[in-house]
């Protein structure tokens, strides 16, 4: 009878100690796939006010730009999650304005071009201590300007984490080619890469966040940025025509300080409705200020299928060196015909249509979503573009 | 005035703060209700930041580019 007791007992405790293993989720030490993702837009604009033949003539445009994100996490031996964010991407334009940098030809240097942009983030969080800790490097290149970014970041939640603070350092140090319009030309070259002047234009900003969940259904972000830039802040290829009949090129002031404020509200209405606000508040040392209000409704028609309609609408004053064409004066300090710095309203409108169900879209396991949005933009001053984008993610 | 207004909703926002407890978060975790940016609207920022004289605050890149065009 005791060999039976015993026996029992060993059983039931070896049941035990099977039954009470860690069941916890696996965390990986090594780099393994978390989602990647495949952005394409195509974007087209027309308007009469280009900057390029001093605030008259078409701003007709069109890009299609493309990019590959893939992200990779592994766990280290203190539990800590290290995230790998590698981006690549690769815009190509034409545009109409800038082919009148030379008009003489007939199709100019800047008629077109492809910008490519690779970027590293890599980012560290502690889920025990509730912290992120992060860093990046990115390039971006076209054929007259380069630009080099760095950033770091560090993010704080709260001891309920219901709450979170983050703040991020950037800093972006730029080279541009002074490609003046070809009857300004003091230089000569042959229209190699290397036999044009140089400039720099550096940007330093700092962003501050804090996030809080309100309620089971409300959460809400405050942004706040600070923004320098430092240098060559025209753009030497932007003409000025002077009331007395004389031309010349854009002139503005070596340094801008930058502060927009904004919030973002998102609340979850019944079981099928998610409203998604957003405003900033913008100020600047060039004397421009700037509302952005933005409101967003996503319908859940089925529980994979979400319809989002938006509407956006902005308003700017002008910076305090915007005349139009043929109103500046040559014994102005600084001054530009360029009208996305002159007071303008913009309305901006569309929809999205995103697919991501349980079995993959088109029943592919690992085609975890599909998101298509389409929206037009137009301002009061007759400016107007069409933008369709496409997001793809594999996880 | 303006500024008065914002202080006000700051306090009245944070002021009705509950605790969510992680199985409660079901709607707060679903990806439309994320804080961020989509990535669908990249190019979307990308533009209005060239269009406009505003940028930032909305936790995208806050400089470098050429943006010429």
């Amino acid at each position: 009878m005791k060999k039976i007791c015993l026996s029992v007992l060993g059983l039931y405790i070896g049941m035990l100690a099977a039954f009470s293993q860690d069941t916890s989720q696996y965390k990986s030490r090594k780099l393994t796939f978390e989602e990647a993702n495949f952005i394409s837009s195509y974007y087209n604009q027309n308007g009469n006010n280009s900057a390029v033949t001093g605030g008259i003539g078409t701003e007709k445009l069109t890009d299609l730009s493309n990019s590959f994100e893939i992200k990779l996490n592994m766990w280290d031996k203190k539990e800590r999650k290290h995230t790998f964010d590698f981006e690549l991407g690769i815009d190509h334009y034409t545009s109409a304005s800038s082919d009148k940098i030379d008009p003489k030809t007939i199709s100019s240097a800047s008629h077109a071009d492809t910008r490519l942009y690779p970027s590293l983030n890599w980012s560290v969080e502690n889920g025990k201590k509730g912290t992120t800790f992060g860093a990046g490097l990115s390039v971006s290149h076209e054929f007259d300007y380069t630009s080099f970014g760095m950033n770091v970041l560090f993010a704080k939640k709260t001891n309920n984490k219901s709450g979170e603070f983050s703040v991020k350092l950037q800093a972006y140090l730029d080279k541009l080619k002074l490609i003046q319009p070809v009857e300004l030309r003091s230089y000569n070259n042959t229209y190699g890469e290397n036999d044009y002047p140089t400039a720099s234009r550096n940007s330093f900003s700092t962003s501050l966040s804090y996030s809080q969940i309100i309620n089971q259904r409300l959460q809400v972000i405050f942004l706040a940025d600070v923004i320098y830039q430092h240098g060559y802040l025209g753009l030497p290829f932007h003409r000025i025509y002077f009331k007395d009949g004389t031309e010349s090129v854009e002139t503005l002031p070596a340094d801008r300080l930058k502060v927009p404020l904004g919030v973002r509200a998102n609340y979850f209405l019944g079981d099928n409705i998610i409203l998604r606000g957003y405003y900033r508040y913008y100020r600047d040392s060039w004397g421009l200020e700037a509302h952005t209000a933005n409101i967003e409704t996503s319908v859940k028609v089925t529980p994979f299928l979400s319809v989002t309609p938006f509407y956006r609408y902005y308003i700017q004053s002008a910076v305090k060196y915007f005349a139009p064409y043929e109103m500046h004066t040559s014994a102005e300090e600084y001054y530009t015909s360029n009208y996305d710095l002159s007071k303008f309203t913009s309305g901006f409108f569309g929809a999205g249509f995103r697919l991501i169900p349980p079995k993959g879209v088109f029943g592919i396991q690992h085609f975890n979503m599909l998101e298509l949005r389409y929206g037009h933009y137009q301002k009061n001053n007759g400016m107007q573009s069409n933008i369709v984008s496409l997001n793809i993610r594999i996880k | 005035m303006k500024y008065i207004i914002a202080g006000i909703i700051i306090i009245v926002t944070a002021g009705s703060c509950t605790t969510v407890k992680e199985y409660q978060k079901n709607r707060l975790n679903d990806g439309e209700m994320s804080l961020g940016n989509r990535k669908v609207e990249k190019t979307e920022l990308s533009f209005q930041s060239y269009r406009e004289g505003a940028s930032g605050a909305n936790a995208g890149k806050s400089g470098g580019g050429c943006g010429c065009n």
